[in-house]
């Protein structure tokens, strides 16, 4: 359904994205996981062609989508695909309904304008995809004002908005961030079932590698700009190949015994203006040596999975 | 009243040399930038510059269109243009720069006293505040110059009075809203005394939006005083400022256009230049968001 | 919602009317001398001075004189213009259809020029637009009226002979003051639309706006124009009062009758009675121009509807 192949992403002369590449099937949920800073949003941008909003653009590489090519597609057909084939759910609910204007209409301009729907028509589709939401009182919602309603409830309505003409792919740019532990779980798991339930395409970003091992099938691991591993989920989490994947990892609280010690990570995610050279992680690395600082390690494959470590594939 | 200028003056250091440095940097901020120090310079130098004395009257000689020896022409009394108008550059920046000096240490007490102590006595202050704000310019300084008569003492204190609403506003919601950050917050809360969080902590961190808009300001100060100085209650002759020598042109709009032309042009160049400059710092700062929240 | 919203917002107004009237009734005492010297002509016979004295109360306390000076107001009673000798009431209904021509037109040309302009520059793709607009906003904002409207005189007036020099008769009288108070306005009103867009720009939403497939054009008009529109009504209210006020340089300068020049006038004259109700007149301007601002951001803004209840 979608196929991304070394993407690069420029802004003048700084490229803060590259080499990144992963595809994803119906029905399926890919997680883009990594620290802030490590290039996830701006991947979820690219794919939906909206990098010309900030001054970005993309400069090498390929994003394939149903099998139509989306780098070279003129802005008036790539805004066909927008909204109709492809949602997307943004970070912060707060602010991303327009403070203006009623819930309804921000939801049934999507109906209205792709499939064609009449005012009504797009209401009651509109008031259907709350209820299935689990939005309570969907009438009444539709003439509430965003500041009205909870930071849970207003993400709900952006994704009944990414959802309203039927998408084949779903962009969640961490999707529960702003939100509270609580709710965070229920947008998870209604996101998890929408897959199921309308057999969509789902690239989940977020920073969580406890949501990417619940929800996700395969899984994207950036770090400063890059992939730097990627495999099914399964795969990832039993044998991690690359030390941040392991790193991050170690970050997840398993239990409540009280002899757990979490690991961090020593350093800071370097910025676009001080990418290290050779491999991004080494200043971070326990196992770097010398070669890590000069020469960037190539994807090995090991098993399903591949890492772009020197020392994949050795035994720790 | 001799600390918080010892603050102020210690925070411009700090920000002042690496800002006003970039400042520079754009060819914009080079061209307005350089174009204000030759002002200041020719304001200070005006007696070895001027090639004629600004007061001293020639009737035969009145009305001289533009041309030599008289390179900007004559006002109906024979008196250089140019050399009044460069005389004019000490009146009208240094009336201005006064003005805005009184202005931003009032307006900075004010807004930094009503933000931090808060309650009554802020909404007294900011409501009178508000109320002068709402007000155009020209009419407080009119209303003022009425009450205590012409001269430039009182267009001094008139511009004061005018711009003082921007300042307090200004100072009062940088207060505010440092005060909610958490290092004056834990400062606060370690029991340090007010006068020492005031002075040490807030006024330091609020500074250097007050300094620009009050650049900005001494550019609309300018245009007050022209405005003031040309309705005749600003300098009083034979004292050369920019308003005034249009104030006195006007009879002779027909006659002797030059002699309005001239000092408007360097009031609107002078005006522009500050902006621009200002314009450059706020960039080089990055403090817009901040200008703007008040 | 709205109509409370209103009802609240006008009853802020009261304390605000008292202050402003409190100052203005002030100017008389804070003057130098015995403030019966500042409202009565000089040389006028001892009885008329007793008369006026008694009329204000000016042997009472200031707050009884206040209060009589006001309840006078509210019955149309502004005192009698000591230079001109006719009640200031009358010199105000006389001026202030001037003023309110020069000012309402001046308020239209600077708001439609001025949010096209502003929208032009924020939107265009063309640098050099862009660098025009912003070099008339510049020029605008920074040029001094008077020198502006003796410029246009100049030329217009003078050299192509388009519009008379000075005068208030005719249509053709108002363009150059209409151009020289626009000028400025337009100026204002298009930096604040363009700052305006710019900021709406960068909001999350218009981000999702787009991730809708919404055409830009759509998303201008439909989403980011209402936005940006509420700094800019609220300048525009603001300007109402300066421009009553703040055309005290052109009337003068062109010559015309109106409010400001009555203000200026009776400024040089010394002439009180004339300088209070002016004030209060503009003054009045000013608080309907806040009051009408607050209530258009109210009708535009759901949430300012809400948080002041």
């Amino acid at each position: 359904m979608l196929e991304v192949r070394d993407l690069e992403v420029a802004f003048g002369p700084v490229a803060p994205l590259s080499g990144v590449s992963f595809s994803l099937a119906k029905g399926e949920t890919l997680g883009i996981v990594g620290e802030s800073g490590s290039g996830k949003s701006l991947t979820a941008m690219s794919v939906m062609g909206l990098l010309p909003l900030s001054g970005g653009r993309i400069t090498a590489g390929s994003i394939v989508f149903d099998g139509q090519e989306l780098t070279t597609l003129a802005e008036p057909a790539y805004r066909k695909l927008r909204g109709a084939r492809l949602g997307l759910i943004t970070q912060n609910p707060m602010t991303s309904l327009d403070p203006l204007q009623k819930i309804g209409p921000q939801v049934d301009d999507v109906a209205v304008l792709h499939l064609g729907m009449t005012g009504s028509e797009a209401r009651a589709r509109t008031i259907d995809i709350l209820g299935t939401l689990r939005i309570p009182e969907p009438q009444l919602i539709c003439d509430r004002y965003p500041h009205q309603m909870s930071g849970g409830m207003k993400q709900r309505i952006v994704i009944a908005m990414a959802l309203a003409a039927d998408p084949d792919v779903l962009v969640a740019d961490e999707p529960t961030t702003a939100l509270d532990v609580t709710v965070q779980a229920q947008i998870i798991r209604l996101l998890d079932d929408l897959v199921k339930e309308r057999d969509l395409a789902l690239v989940l970003i977020t920073h969580d590698m406890s949501v990417v091992a619940q929800t996700c099938d395969k899984v994207v691991v950036m770090y400063a700009g890059r992939a730097i591993e990627h495999g099914p989920v399964e795969a990832i989490f039993d044998a991690p190949q690359h030390p941040y994947t392991q790193a991050l990892i170690g970050c997840i609280p398993k239990g409540l015994s009280d002899d757990e010690h979490l690991t961090g990570i020593p350093g800071t995610v370097p910025t676009v203006l001080n990418y290290p050279t050779g491999c991004p992680f080494h200043p971070r690395c326990l196992r770097a040596e010398d070669v890590c600082s000069t020469d960037r390690p190539a994807f090995v494959q090991h098993g399903q999975s591949a890492a772009a470590c020197h020392f994949a594939g050795a035994a720790p | 009243m001799t600390s918080m200028t010892g603050t102020a003056a210690r925070a411009m250091a700090g920000f002042g040399g690496t800002a006003v440095g970039r400042a520079f940097g754009s060819w914009l901020g080079k061209i307005a930038g350089g174009f204000l120090v030759l002002l200041i310079l020719t304001a200070i130098f005006a007696p070895w510059i001027t090639p004629f004395d600004y007061a001293a009257q020639d009737l035969m000689n009145g009305n001289a269109p533009p041309g030599w020896p008289h390179l900007l022409g004559t006002d109906q009394f024979g008196r250089d243009v140019l050399s009044r108008v460069i005389y004019g550059a000490r009146t009208s920046l240094s009336v201005s720069a006064t003005a805005i000096a009184i202005s931003i240490t009032v307006g900075m007490t004010l807004g930094a006293a009503a933000g931090y102590f808060g309650g009554f006595f802020e909404r007294a202050v900011m409501t009178v505040v508000d109320l002068t704000w709402s007000f155009p310019d020209i009419l407080i300084a009119l209303i003022f110059v009425a009450i205590i008569g012409p001269g430039l003492t009182s267009t001094t204190f008139a511009i004061a009075i005018a711009y003082l609403a921007q300042f307090t506003r200004l100072t009062r919601a940088q207060i505010v809203r440092l005060k909610r950050e958490t290092f004056i917050e834990a400062t606060i809360n370690l029991g340090a005394k007010p006068r020492h969080i005031l002075l040490k902590h807030l006024l330091p961190n609020a500074i250097a939006p007050v300094i620009v808009v009050g650049m900005l300001a001494i550019g609309d100060g300018i245009v007050l005083e022209a405005t003031l100085g040309f309705f005749g209650l600003g300098a009083q002759p034979p004292t050369p400022s920019w308003g005034a020598m249009m104030s006195s042109g006007t009879a002779q709009l027909f006659l002797s256009p030059w002699v309005i032309i001239f000092p408007g042009v360097v009031v609107a160049v002078t005006v522009i230049a500050v902006n621009l400059f200002g314009d450059e710092l706020i960039r080089a700062l990055d403090i817009r968001d901040r200008i703007r929240g008040a | 919602m709205l109509l409370r919203y209103i009802f609240f917002r006008a009853l802020m107004l009261i304390p605000v009317s008292i202050s402003i009237s409190v100052v203005i009734f002030m100017i008389v005492h804070l003057l130098p001398g015995d403030p019966i010297d500042n409202l009565i002509r000089v040389g006028s016979s001892p009885d008329d001075r007793a008369a006026l004295i008694t009329k204000y109360g000016l042997d009472q306390p200031l707050i009884t004189q206040y209060f009589r000076w006001i309840g006078a107001m509210f019955q149309g009673d502004f005192g009698e213009a000591i230079v001109l000798r006719r009640p200031v009431a009358d010199l105000i209904a006389q001026n202030l259809p001037y003023s309110l021509t020069l000012g309402g037109l001046a308020f239209a040309f600077s708001s439609i020029v001025g949010i096209a302009l502003g929208t032009i520059s924020a939107t265009t793709r063309s640098t050099i637009v862009e660098q025009f607009v912003r070099g008339f906003i510049l020029l605008g904002s920074t040029v001094p009226g008077f020198w502006l409207a003796l410029l246009m005189i100049l030329f217009f007036s003078v050299q192509l002979q388009w519009f008379p020099v000075s005068g208030a008769k005719g249509w053709n009288s108002l363009v150059l003051p209409v151009l020289t108070i626009g000028f400025g306005g337009v100026a204002l009103v298009a930096r604040v639309t363009r700052v305006a867009l710019m900021d709406v720009r960068r909001e999350d939403f218009v981000t999702l706006l787009h991730a809708k497939g919404l055409p830009s054009r759509t998303i201008l008009t439909r989403h980011l124009m209402p936005h940006a529109m509420l700094p800019v009504v609220t300048i525009l209210a603001l300007r109402i009062g300066w421009i009553l006020g703040g055309a005290v340089t052109v009337e003068f300068v062109f010559g015309r009758p109106g409010l400001g020049s009555l203000l200026i006038r009776a400024l040089g004259q010394r002439d009180y009675p004339v300088v209070q109700g002016c004030l209060l007149m503009l003054a009045l301007a000013v608080m309907l121009g806040t009051l009408i601002g607050d209530v258009a951001q109210a009708a535009m803004d759901p949430r300012i509807r809400e948080v002041k209840k």
